[in-house]
Order: C-alpha cells, then sequence, then structure tokens
C-alpha cells in the first residue's frame, strides 16, 4: 500500500463521510446561481429557487417521500430538534410526554431535556446487552396516557445494532402517537424504514457537505415547530429552516445522496464483509476484547469494540500515528468526561473503546492493514501501562 | 485483614478510567475466592465498566452499596 493510502485510512464515516465526487462538482457548479435568495421575484432568485426545488425533488424521490413533505436545515442537529421540539408542541393538547429509547442522538436526547425543563416528561425504554430496544417496555411506554411523541432511532450510530423500527410504528400507530425515526445513519445506505411520522438525517453521513440537514414531516403531522414566529411561511413552504438555505450545500447533498443510492445495494454488500472480517478478525487476535452491538442485525458499515484495560484516548491517538482515523465512546474522549451514554445503556465496557464506520472510499487492503497492525499497537498500549497478564 | 463479611477496601477515589479496573484486576487474586472487594471510584466509567469487567472475567459483581462504591467477589 501507498503511503498516502495508508494515511488516508479514514474510518470515521458515522461522523462524516469524504465528500463524493459527485456532491462536489454539484457544489462548484451551484456556486453560480446558488448565492441568490430563492424566495425573491427576480430572474436570480428564480433560478436560485430552481435548484431548490430540484433538489428537493431528488432528496424526496431517494428518501421515498413526497417534496412537499421534505425540509432542508442547517444540520441534523437541528433537524434533530426541530422535530421533537415541533412534534411534541404539536400534541400538546394531547399530552406532554415524551417517549424514546436510551440510545437516541443526544441531540433527540437534547431537546427531550429542554421539554422537561418546560414542565414536560420524557420516558426513557432501555435497550437489551446487543443495543436492541425492549420492545415490551416501548409497548407499555407508547400506551400510556398523555403520550404526545415517541422516538426511535433506525440504528445507534456508536453501535449499529438496527432497531425494531416497524414494530415500533405498529405499536404507535395503535395508540395514534406520532413516532419519530432518526434515520442518519442508515439514509442513503439501506432502504428507510415505513410506519413513522417524522425522520431527520444529516447529509454529511452520506458525502454530502456539512451544514445541510433533513427533516421530513408526513402529512397530516401535527407539527408545531419551536421558531414558528420566526420562520415564515414561504421559507417552510419552499422546503428551507429559517434564514437564507446554503443552496450549493444542498444542491451537493442532493446529487451526493443521489450517486450514493445508486451504488448502495452494492456497497452495504462489500461493507458488510469488511465490517465481518473486522467482527472475527479484532475478537480472535486482540487479547481481552469486548465486540458490542448485534452481530447479524446490523447497519453494514459500522463496527464498535472496547479493548480492557486500554485507555480510550491513547488508543486513538496510536491509531492516528498509524494512520487510522477512529472515533470512540469512551469517557476520556469525550467533551463531557462520561462514557457514552448508548454503551451505559447496553452494559457494555466503555474504556479502550473503539468505533469503525466505513464509505465507499475505504479499501480491502487498508482494513487488512489495520487489522494486522490492531493487536500490536494494543499490546503496546497495555505494556508501556504495565498491565499485561491481568 | 478484615473477616467475612468485612469486604477488602480499594481506593480508586479521583482515578480515571481505566485505572480502577485495572487495580481491581491486580487485587482480586490476592484475596480468597468466596471474598469480597469494594472499590472505591469516583470516575463516571467506573459504574460501568467494573460490572462489564466481571461480566467479561467471570467475577461476581455484588453491587454498588453507595455511590462510588462497587462491590465484587471472587468467584474464581
Amino acid at each position: 500500500m501507498s503511503e498516502q493510502a495508508r494515511r488516508s485510512a479514514y474510518f470515521d464515516a458515522a461522523t462524516a463521510s469524504p465528500l463524493h465526487p459527485a456532491a462536489r462538482e454539484a457544489l462548484i457548479a451551484s456556486l453560480a446561481d446558488g448565492w441568490a435568495d430563492p424566495s425573491r421575484l427576480y430572474t436570480q432568485a428564480r433560478r436560485a429557487r430552481g435548484l431548490l426545488d430540484a433538489a428537493r425533488g431528488a432528496t424526496a424521490e431517494v428518501l421515498g417521500v413526497r417534496p412537499a413533505e421534505l425540509t432542508f436545515t442547517a444540520s441534523g442537529t437541528a433537524a434533530a430538534h426541530l422535530a421533537v421540539l415541533g412534534g411534541l408542541a404539536g400534541r400538546r393538547r394531547t399530552g406532554r410526554v415524551f417517549v424514546h429509547s436510551a440510545i437516541e442522538h443526544s441531540a433527540v436526547l437534547h431537546a427531550g431535556d429542554d421539554h422537561v425543563s418546560a414542565g414536560g416528561q420524557a420516558v426513557s425504554v432501555p435497550v437489551d446487552r446487543l443495543g436492541r430496544l425492549d420492545e415490551d417496555t416501548w409497548r407499555a411506554a407508547v400506551a400510556a396516557d398523555g403520550v404526545a411523541l415517541a422516538a426511535l432511532i433506525a440504528a445507534s450510530h456508536e453501535v449499529g445494532t438496527l432497531q425494531p423500527v416497524t414494530q415500533a410504528a405498529e405499536v404507535c400507530a395503535a395508540h395514534g402517537v406520532p413516532l419519530l425515526v432518526d434515520a442518519a445513519v442508515i439514509a442513503g445506505r439501506t432502504p428507510l424504514p415505513t410506519g413513522w411520522s417524522m425522520l431527520t438525517a444529516s447529509a454529511r453521513k452520506w458525502g454530502g457537505p456539512p451544514g445541510v440537514g433533513l427533516l421530513a414531516v408526513r402529512t397530516g403531522t401535527r407539527f408545531d415547530p419551536p421558531q414558528s414566529a420566526h420562520w415564515s411561511q414561504p421559507e417552510r413552504a419552499a422546503g428551507h429552516g429559517p434564514g437564507a438555505p446554503d443552496l450549493p450545500a444542498i444542491v451537493a447533498s442532493a446529487a451526493a445522496l443521489r450517486a450514493v443510492w445508486a451504488e448502495a445495494e452494492a456497497e452495504a454488500a462489500r461493507q458488510r464483509k469488511l465490517v465481518d472480517r473486522i467482527r472475527e478478525q479484532v475478537a480472535a487476535t486482540v487479547t481481552d476484547v469486548e465486540v458490542v452491538g448485534d452481530p447479524v442485525d446490523r447497519v453494514p458499515h459500522l463496527v464498535t469494540f472496547s479493548c480492557l484495560y486500554v485507555d480510550g484516548e491513547s488508543l486513538l491517538r496510536e491509531l492516528d500515528r498509524h494512520g487510522y482515523a477512529v472515533s470512540s465512546g469512551s469517557s476520556c474522549t469525550s467533551s463531557t468526561l462520561e462514557p457514552s451514554h448508548v454503551l451505559v445503556a447496553m452494559g457494555a465496557l466503555s474504556h479502550g473503546n473503539v468505533r469503525i464506520s466505513l464509505h465507499r472510499e475505504v479499501t480491502e487492503e487498508q482494513v487488512d492493514r489495520f487489522l494486522a497492525e490492531l493487536p500490536g499497537i494494543v499490546a503496546r498500549l497495555r505494556e508501556e501501562a504495565g498491565v499485561t497478564g491481568l | 485483614m478484615s473477616g467475612a463479611t468485612e469486604p477488602h477496601e480499594l481506593d480508586c477515589l479521583g482515578q480515571r478510567c481505566p485505572l480502577p479496573v485495572i487495580a481491581l484486576a491486580r487485587r482480586l487474586p490476592q484475596v480468597a475466592v468466596g471474598e469480597v472487594i469494594r472499590v472505591l471510584a469516583d470516575d463516571p466509567a467506573a459504574a460501568l465498566d467494573i460490572p462489564a469487567w466481571c461480566r467479561l472475567r467471570g467475577q461476581e459483581f455484588v453491587g454498588s452499596p453507595a455511590e462510588y462504591a462497587f462491590d465484587v467477589r471472587r468467584s474464581s
């Protein structure tokens, strides 16, 4: 492998995927017209509006929603906040309870905290050791009085176990409770689940640029977004959040989505094999390691494991030094110094934690090189810390 | 030495993860099978990692009798 290929072993697609070539092309091409405000009435604005409409249409088509149901937001986080707070406010007369899984993205949990601070209630539904929703508890929580909204992530971006969204949606439908699905991990990679009322995603996860989130709200869903006073009707109708949209980024996101979706099935199969190999090899060659999450019922591109007695920050730095960019749920790598709430919910070992998430540019060679080097890197760190043979 | 009902104490207060687990792994072989070590640890990861270590190592996590205290029984 060339030194350059080794240096660019980027394994953190679940944070952000490298910009797709189609996105780069569309981004540059749309700079010519994308600067104008699409809500004005002159020629330049109409051109900009044309770009926005085309991007909305293309995105809606891939996601299987109607263009009118789709809004571009400033990030996946912004989409999640909007969905949670708007969904709860839209049903405030029915109740003030927000039911969610314990492994939602922190953006969803933070919006839930805001709801609780404002006098609402939140009910967290646990997951099992593999990170899968406890369906019995979910059923009871959704059936309770006063539930305004339920949220279930399609799969946690930290562990990758697929959630029983279809079953959870059936429970919600039986009780007339709208379901929010955070689909950031799977959008553009695998078919979306059905039965949801609101869905969010983030373009940088599929190879679009940062700064573009998606919110889909099914027609008929009660939705009363918090910024409604500052979010004009024309903006809402055009399908973007409050303020001027970043049109070149939106156009690029749509182009990337269309491109990745065209190759999604083949890529998912290729990445699934690589992840299978990582799961098997890591467990076989690294001593005292726990590979977490469901080995079969999972997203194709993501794998997480924890190495006993190794501190996550040292491991990340050492891997980076060897040319591997990975993420971690260990507390020492988080800004709050708390372990990942997802690992906590699963009862998984949290230190020495590594998350690997693949994308279309990751090669088999990079993965094999990583698998060859990892056991030595972990062993050296343990040796340095004097924890061998424990 | 502590008696049968008095657990051995392992003070890891102020230590960051994974140090409390490492200290436990070093200390446990030094107590008799059936005896309990009480790990004192205030790192936020300890509440997760000590039970997880017990699971991986086939030792018994007895419980957390108080905040920042975790009892582990040597079972093998």
